[in-house]
């Protein structure tokens, strides 16, 4: 498969618009506005692509949820989400760093296609080089006609902004994003009503992740059939990025079809496992928030949404984090804990004290001091945790530590009765 | 506050968002910028600013972990710490730090050359451990290649960050 998506990188000057037009940057936006929007539409749905986010649901649907006919006192938005913080997940980075136009044709296709008159794109506020390259890029971009008014002559006016987050991860989820973009703290918002119905400043929006978006221009250039062609089935379908770190030899991104086998990213992509003689134990297949899975339960595994669901887990942000036998469980887990705890927003009950206390109660277990009906009340707490607030950041600490101890209870069970690892002790 | 450049910063700023209360986080970072830290009185000029309550714009400051309410070293060290730089070794890179520099997490050296915080993961996870340096993002670390950088920051020279996230897309 020839590369889509990380196409440009490593070519001198990939971030200037001169290069990247070169390179034909911006030629299926300008296809794109000779076409009716809903056309657009079509075709993406045609392509199968659905969300890069995480939760995977069908671009092409979502895109037509939009209005139709949006009022200058009620315009459509675009965002693209842009908030890259799930732990082990970096591909969305080496767009913005290394193609910024490919991303902005993909706002500007995305945003005639849904008739929007301002695309947003929210970059975690850590990225700054990322936010550097996009600001530059926008102002390249509006300087030569590309973002603004009457853009390739269509009658069509769209700006792009770009805003900056501050260092809080519960901004990826799409109703705090839009809080945080309005000038706020970032708590998510109850649905429905939806984005498309009532989303930033109360109208009618589109939250998009980057890798989605930076999809459109090549379904465009391209056509859905090429696209859909690409991957397992018609519900899996394109290119894909993959980021892989942890115990392999060869960490990074990789653009692969999509339904590649895990496995196979592991051993041939990633050079194997880092340290010869080591044995794979466990992978978190779609980044933290997703079950873990035991190392018989990755063989034959095709990396795509429906194939990685039906082994009880989830592809999420496809950010594969592999630990090879010398690892602590425990260790991975209270580690895990701690992140929620302090990204909970606070807003609902369950997650605001659900997340310390499973942090409170995995790090006795670490230390020493586990007790014997610990295991049963970290699954208690975690199961009131599902499922009863407001947006998925209480599930996201609950499935994991869930999946940890369900799979890996024997190592748990040896902190609380030997007050030690067994990893350590051989 | 901070001069005319800077105040006609503040109006694009401003004019991007369809509401001026939109600018809340980018005027945040350009206060930090300039002062190093969110000051109170930051604070209430941008509430001035934007017609909104001093409270509100603290409540802004205060949810986000990279708006800081003090003043840091003049190098903030900010170790990752999450799954992916652990199974790497960033708690190695963690005990070291803390060894040489003689301050715990949270702390600043006397001289306030370093301040030491833990952070949660940054994105950078296949170049695992790494540590972001104020802005810049310094990754692939072990012992040796943290003792020349805090070399490098003491004699008040900027080393090059990355490499970056695509080492393994160019080869």
């Amino acid at each position: 498969m020839d590369k889509v998506l990380t196409r440009l990188v490593g070519v001198e000057g990939s971030r200037t618009l001169e290069v990247a037009r070169r390179h034909g940057a911006y030629k299926s936006l300008e296809a794109a506005v000779k076409l009716d929007p809903a056309e657009i539409v079509e075709k993406v749905k045609a392509s199968g692509l659905r969300g890069r986010g995480g939760a995977g649901f069908p671009t092409g649907v979502k895109m037509s949820f939009m209005p139709k006919e949006p009022t200058p006192e009620r315009p459509n938005y675009l965002i693209c989400n842009a908030d890259e913080s799930e732990p082990g997940t970096f591909k969305d980075r080496v767009i913005i760093e290394e193609d910024p136009h490919l991303l902005i044709e993909g706002c500007l296709i995305s945003s005639f296609a849904m008739r929007c008159s301002c695309a947003f794109i929210y970059i975690r506020g850590e990225y700054t080089l990322g936010a550097r390259v996009l600001e530059q890029a926008v102002a390249e971009a509006k300087a030569a006609g590309l973002v603004g008014k009457n853009i390739f002559a269509s009658g069509w006016d769209c700006d792009v902004v770009v805003h900056r987050g501050a260092g809080a991860y519960i901004c990826g989820e799409e109703t705090a994003l839009m809080d945080s973009l309005e000038g706020g703290r970032g708590n998510p918002r109850l649905k429905p009503p939806f984005p498309a119905q009532a989303g930033l400043y109360g109208c009618p929006t589109t939250i998009n992740n980057v890798e989605t978006l930076a999809n459109l221009p090549a379904i465009i250039e391209r056509g859905p059939e090429w696209f859909a062609g690409i991957g397992r089935n018609e519900r899996n379908t394109g290119p894909k990025l993959y980021c892989v770190s942890g115990h392999v030899k060869r960490p990074g991104v990789y653009e692969l079809p999509i339904s590649t086998p895990l496995m196979e990213i592991i051993d041939e992509h990633c050079g194997g496992l880092l340290r010869e003689g080591s044995r794979l134990k466990a992978v978190i297949p779609g980044g933290s928030s997703v079950p873990v899975l035991r190392a018989e339960e990755c063989q034959d595994l095709p990396m795509d949404y429906d194939a990685v669901a039906e082994r009880g887990s989830m592809l999420g942000s496809a950010a594969v984090m592999v630990m090879d036998h010398t690892t602590d469980m425990v260790k991975v887990m209270a580690r895990l804990s701690h992140f929620y705890a302090h990204e909970s927003c606070g807003q609902c009950t369950p997650c605001r004290e659900g997340t310390p206390w499973l942090e409170k109660i995995f790090q006795r277990i670490l230390r020493g001091e586990g007790r014997p009906e610990d295991l049963d009340l970290l699954e208690s707490v975690a199961s009131h945790m599902q499922g009863t607030t407001i947006c998925p950041l209480a599930d996201a600490a609950a499935m994991p530590a869930r999946s940890f101890i369900s799979k890996f209870r024997d190592e748990f069970e040896h902190y609380i009765q030997h007050g030690r690892s067994a990893v350590a002790a051989g | 506050m901070f001069g005319e450049a800077f105040e006609k910063k503040v109006d694009e700023m401003v004019a991007r968002y369809p509401q001026p209360r939109g600018a809340v986080m980018p005027l945040l970072h350009m206060v930090q910028e300039e002062e190093g830290y969110v000051s109170p009185e930051a604070e209430a000029w941008i509430a001035q600013r934007l017609g909104l309550a001093p409270a509100y714009v603290h409540g802004v400051t205060t949810f986000y972990t990279m708006y800081r309410t003090s003043k840091q070293g003049r190098y903030l060290l900010q170790l990752c710490t999450t799954v992916s730089c652990m199974l790497r070794g960033c708690d190695n890179v963690l005990e070291h730090i803390k060894q040489r520099l003689g301050i715990e997490e949270g702390e600043t050296t006397a001289d306030g050359t370093f301040t030491l915080v833990t952070v949660e993961c940054l994105g950078s996870c296949g170049t695992a451990p790494m540590m972001q340096v104020n802005d810049d993002y310094y990754e692939d670390l072990d012992i040796e290649r943290v003792d020349a950088l805090l070399d490098a920051l003491e004699r008040g020279e900027r080393p090059e960050p990355g490499p970056g996230p695509c080492r393994v897309l160019v080869e």
